[in-house]
């Protein structure tokens, strides 16, 4: 496989999983802008903070309210994390490599490509918004339907899933990382109401929810949140569950290859420190330094990856 | 022109009778509800676009995707005038790959008188670099388009030879596979002949061309200008379906002598390239210093023998527009035959008298730039207003010798469904030709462009013209 | 005469190389009245890649320079039986059609000071030959030799300008006039034994014209007279473009100096 094409594939999943993730982000904040107003500025401005286009959003508007967020996460083409500038560079990438990909996950790619342009061709209303949401899931799900229906399970398969995982892991980092606050023991010892509110919505930004209320026994409990979202393997959005699978895909590899190269150990040693870690050791240690450490190692890991394999010569 | 001519229709001929290749598909077409086929007109747009076939159009704001307007209603061609077509385009193709080992070698035609000098040596198409190489299997062009237009029951023109890189083979695939998911019922009652199979033979084709010191099985790519091209489309399309990478100049380096491509794994040599660059761009060391589109050193392993370029670098020669009027002259000195396929008339203009005949009656005339394509730079006289031509004659004047001048040809009509049900429209044909060692393969079929304005001649799909399928029945 | 040269090129960057491509014309040609008893072609710090010959008949190398390079030597020696041919090289050979070696290159297109010395130059001769030579001398005067006011991508008609030049100067001037008078005509590069010295500092560089009946025949403008055997035939082209002895692609590798030695002797 070209190396380029190794890039087009990395880059054309990161993005539709950027898509979604930035999706999922405008409908936790959605839903609580709608139950409780009085936090809606705050929680707009940790959405926009998490998306890590703070910087870019405070350039264009003066505050956090929900028609701004939701249109500079949606659909501003200046934001390169918007819904529509992620799909646009992610359909670019699948015309790179178009080669490499079947008929009918380039078709899903299209398709939804042309679906979502459609629907956001227009600001979004608030009523319009949950349905539009839904949309852009929806198609990311037919991609990943299709890749995993049609497709060899060959380095092409490798390599997406290397996108969908570090752009997956990165984001369930950040989402913790800009609420960690909340998480803490001396907080939940508040017991606040607003913390439940809090603990929701980081369960809804990583849809986690349900599975946590069937694991929970129906209390929220900021220690066993962190613990599903950092360390629980069976959770397809954790900490642990990703940077799993990014080791197993670079396993893959280097069968298929016959040689290992540097970030496989590079991605063994990232599965390993997770691995030593309880959830107390974890507070122990500090939250906001262990997920500050994560989110370096796998960018640090992404970077590898490129080089190992030529992305870019 | 005072009397609009008649046109010879391919499926009611000069009367209302249906002419006999087409007469299965009228009597199908007779049975079908108009509200169903107007539905399957849209499905068919529907198709192209979630497909993704659309092209690029150059000069238009940022990536503009279009798409190639579609017609339902095929375009029939009988055995009987397939199979004189093909002995005409076979010979046409033997002439032009002859015509060009000539010109980079010792230039016999040259030499005997039959083309003068001026015309090659003036001509910037004409590439020194290729001036003795001996391109692997002494093949020059690979993939040939010969465009035909038709303008009576016999009788057969070709406009144009395509000896550079042909496009819109993507599009007859592509229309065939749509007309075979919307009437598979047609397919049974009609025995049309299948063109599914040329993406096979291409890759054999491009195979069989590789460099004499290639082992094993060679390793082919095709070698586009990346996504902002305009048949990006079909670059990608032919890669995947010979099974072969899509490469861009920035994944290709010269290592151990040879051009090789940036895998995840290393370099891989490729042994032969199939190239949608053009020539001035394929090497930023021998031709255009700026290009990025190229590989430093392609030209240098080519002339040393490590790779096949196909087409051959310099085949420009054989298609511009001041050598086609040579043709026939071409196609006698070659082969020693008369041509089966007839030229159009044409005027250089670079001649006095022919650019006196052509300023008398330019509003009778098609008049096109030399070295120009894809309908851009040409005048229509029939249809320019009296200013367009004065303008144009200004332009003639300045330059003669860039330009040639035809008769507006009545070019046969087929129907295409409107929303007021079928009507004329004027087609071209480009059959696609395979050429390697000792070998000429047409494919049964090919691109038929329409154009989509009622009594409108410009076909091109840069200028709005669309496309059918294109049928070539059994014996 | 048996001449015997050694040249080497040495390419010195500030900064590593990160890819290269160097193409190089350096083996003297089998022909024109001179046998190449023994040469070689060699490279420091990078590898040949491929070698062909081109439409001039030159042998072309192309080197590629070792990434991470920071000094790059290229060296040719060998020896060279040259007779004595009065400049006259002989019929034209090779696949290169004639009214190839009139076709104007950016370097030798006529402008209006090479079309002023054609017409200063008069029509008034006997024959071809003492018109090319009369048009060499000419230049000579028009054009004196002087080394460092111009420099390898100067064209002939700039060189005019400058009213110096050089030998390569000379020679695209030469050619751009002849081609004008309706002569197909050529750029030799190669090497020239001199009385006075055997280190020099840099190759040599004269035209060649053809003339009806009697072939390629050498000008040497420079020096004001046709090539004899103290000349060495190395690479020909259309200009110097076509003809460099070495001309290439460098990534990287800023601040580039270049160092040469070379010998000429008998």
């Amino acid at each position: 496989m070209l190396g380029k094409t190794a890039a087009g594939l990395f880059w054309m999943f990161r993005m539709l999983e950027r898509s979604e993730n930035t999706a999922r982000l405008v409908d936790a904040g959605f839903r609580i802008a709608l139950t409780r107003s009085a936090a809606a500025e705050a929680e707009w401005a940790s959405v926009i903070s998490t998306a890590g286009v703070r910087k870019g959003y405070l350039e264009r508007y003066d505050e956090f309210n929900a028609a701004n967020v939701i249109d500079y996460l949606l659909r501003d083409k200046d934001n390169p994390s918007s819904v529509v500038s992620a799909i646009n560079s992610a359909r670019t990438s699948a015309r790179l490599v178009r080669t490499a990909l079947t008929r009918e996950v380039w078709e899903a790619t299209n398709e939804g490509w042309m679906t979502i342009r459609e629907v956001l061709k227009r600001p979004v209303s608030e009523n319009g918004l949950p349905d539009i949401l839904a949309t852009i899931r929806r198609q990311n799900a037919l991609v990943r339907g299709a890749l995993t229906g049609t497709m060899m399970q060959n380095d092409v398969y490798n390599f997406a899933h290397l996108g969908i995982f570090i752009e997956r892991a990165d984001n369930t980092a950040r989402i913790l990382d800009v609420k960690y606050y909340v998480l803490l023991p001396s907080v939940s010892y508040v017991g606040s109401s607003l913390d439940n509110v809090q603990w929701e919505t980081i369960l809804r930004s990583v849809s986690a929810q349900r599975a946590y209320r069937w694991l929970s026994d129906g209390t929220a409990n900021p220690r066993q949140i962190a613990n599903l979202i950092i360390l629980d393997r069976r959770m397809p959005r954790s900490l642990a569950f990703c940077a799993g699978q990014i080791s197993e895909h670079l396993g893959f590899l280097a069968e298929a290859y016959g040689s290992e190269m540097p970030s496989h150990d590079l991605a063994r040693a990232h599965v390993k420190r997770l691995a030593d870690h309880s959830i107390e050791s974890i507070f122990d240690a500090g939250l906001h330094g262990v997920l500050n450490d994560f989110i370096a190692r796998n960018h640090a890991l992404g970077l590898q990856i490129e080089q190992d394999y030529r992305f870019y010569g | 022109m005072a009397n609009k001519p008649d046109f010879f229709d391919e499926m009611n001929g000069s009367g209302t009778s249906c002419r006999p290749p087409y007469a299965s598909y009228a009597d199908w077409f007779e049975r079908q509800g108009a509200q169903t086929l107007k539905k399957k007109s849209k499905d068919a747009e529907v198709f192209f676009r979630r497909t993704g076939i659309t092209f690029n159009v150059y000069g238009q704001q940022e990536a503009d995707e279009r798409l190639i307007p579609f017609d339902i209603v095929p375009r029939i061609i009988s055995a009987r005038e397939w199979s004189r077509l093909t002995r005409g385009i076979e010979q046409r193709v033997r002439a032009i790959n002859a015509f060009l080992h000539d010109m980079y070698h010792r230039q016999e035609i040259l030499r005997s008188g039959r083309i003068p000098v001026d015309v090659i040596a003036a001509n910037a198409a004409f590439l020194p670099q290729m001036i003795g190489v001996e391109p692997p299997g002494g093949i020059y062009t690979h993939i040939v388009g010969i465009d035909i237009v038709r303008t009576g029951e016999d009788d057969f023109f070709v406009l144009e030879d395509n000896a550079r890189t042909p496009s819109g083979v993507s599009y007859m695939l592509e229309n065939r596979e749509t007309m075979l998911r919307m009437f598979p019922e047609l397919f049974s009652r009609v025995a049309v002949r299948e063109v599914s199979d040329y993406p096979k033979l291409l890759r054999r084709s491009l195979a069989a061309s590789a460099p004499r010191g290639c082992a094993g099985s060679p390793v082919v790519a095709v070698l586009t200008p990346g996504i902002h091209n305009s048949a990006y489309f079909e670059h990608a399309f032919l890669a995947d379906e010979m099974g072969v990478e899509l490469v861009e100049g920035q994944d290709l380096q010269l290592v151990d002598g040879r051009i090789a491509m940036r895998t995840t794994r290393g370099y891989t040599p490729i042994d032969v390239l199939y190239r949608r660059v053009d020539d001035e761009y394929l090497d930023p060391m021998s031709f255009n210093p700026d290009s990025q589109l190229g590989v430093p050193g392609l030209m240098d392993v080519y002339r040393a023998g490590g790779i096949t370029i196909a087409n051959a670098p310099g085949t420009g020669i054989a298609d511009d527009k001041a050598i086609y009027s040579y043709m026939p002259d071409i196609i006698q000195f070659y082969t020693g035959e008369s041509p089966i396929l007839k030229n159009v008339p044409t005027w250089r203009c670079a001649e006095p008298d022919a650019l006196a005949y052509v300023l008398e009656h330019l509003d009778e005339l098609v008049v096109k730039e030399v070295h120009g394509s894809g309908g851009y730079g040409m005048l229509v006289g029939p249809a320019a207003s009296k200013r367009e031509i004065a303008a144009f004659a200004d332009k003639l004047k300045a330059r003669p010798a860039n330009y040639i001048a035809q008769p507006t040809l009545a070019l046969s009509t087929v129907p295409v469904l409107t929303k007021a049900g079928l009507a004329p429209r004027h087609v071209d044909l480009r059959p696609f030709v395979l050429v390697s060692p000792g070998k000429i393969e047409i494919t049964p079929g090919g691109l038929t462009r329409m154009a989509m304005k009622a009594g409108s001649l410009v076909v091109n799909s840069s200028q709005g013209g669309g496309t059918k399928d294109t049928w070539v029945l059994e014996e | 005469m048996r001449v015997k040269v050694r040249h080497s090129t040495e390419y010195h960057y500030g900064q590593a190389v990160s890819r290269g491509l160097q193409k190089i014309r350096l083996t003297p040609k089998h022909s024109g009245g001179q046998e190449v008893l023994s040469w070689r072609t060699e490279i420091e710090g990078g590898r040949k890649e491929v070698a062909y010959t081109d439409q001039h008949n030159n042998l072309v190398e192309l080197l590629s320079i070792e990434p991470g390079s920071r000094t790059v030597t290229i060296l040719c020696e060998g020896e060279v039986d040259t007779s004595d041919t009065a400049g006259v090289i002989g019929q034209h050979g090779g696949f290169a059609p004639l009214w190839y070696f009139q076709r104007a290159t950016p370097q030798t297109r006529p402008g209006p000071r090479v079309r002023q010395l054609v017409r200063d130059l008069g029509k008034d001769f006997d024959d071809d030959p003492s018109r090319l030579h009369a048009l060499s001398a000419l230049i000579l005067k028009t054009v004196g030799y002087e080394t460092g006011t111009t420099d390898f991508s100067t064209t002939a008609e700039q060189a005019i300008e400058t009213g110096r030049g050089v030998c390569q100067d000379h020679a695209h001037i030469m050619i751009a006039a002849a081609r004008l008078m309706g002569y197909p005509a050529r750029y030799v590069s190669g090497y020239l034994v001199m009385d006075d010295r055997v280190d020099q500092d840099a190759g040599h560089a004269w035209a060649e014209v053809h003339v009806e009946g009697l072939g390629w025949v050498g000008f040497d403008v420079s020096n004001g007279v046709s090539p004899d055997p103290r000349y060495v035939r190395v690479a020909t082209g259309l200009d110097y473009g076509e003809a460099a002895p070495i001309s290439g692609i460098v990534y990287g590798g800023r601040n580039e100096s270049m160092v040469v030695q070379l010998q000429v002797q008998q």
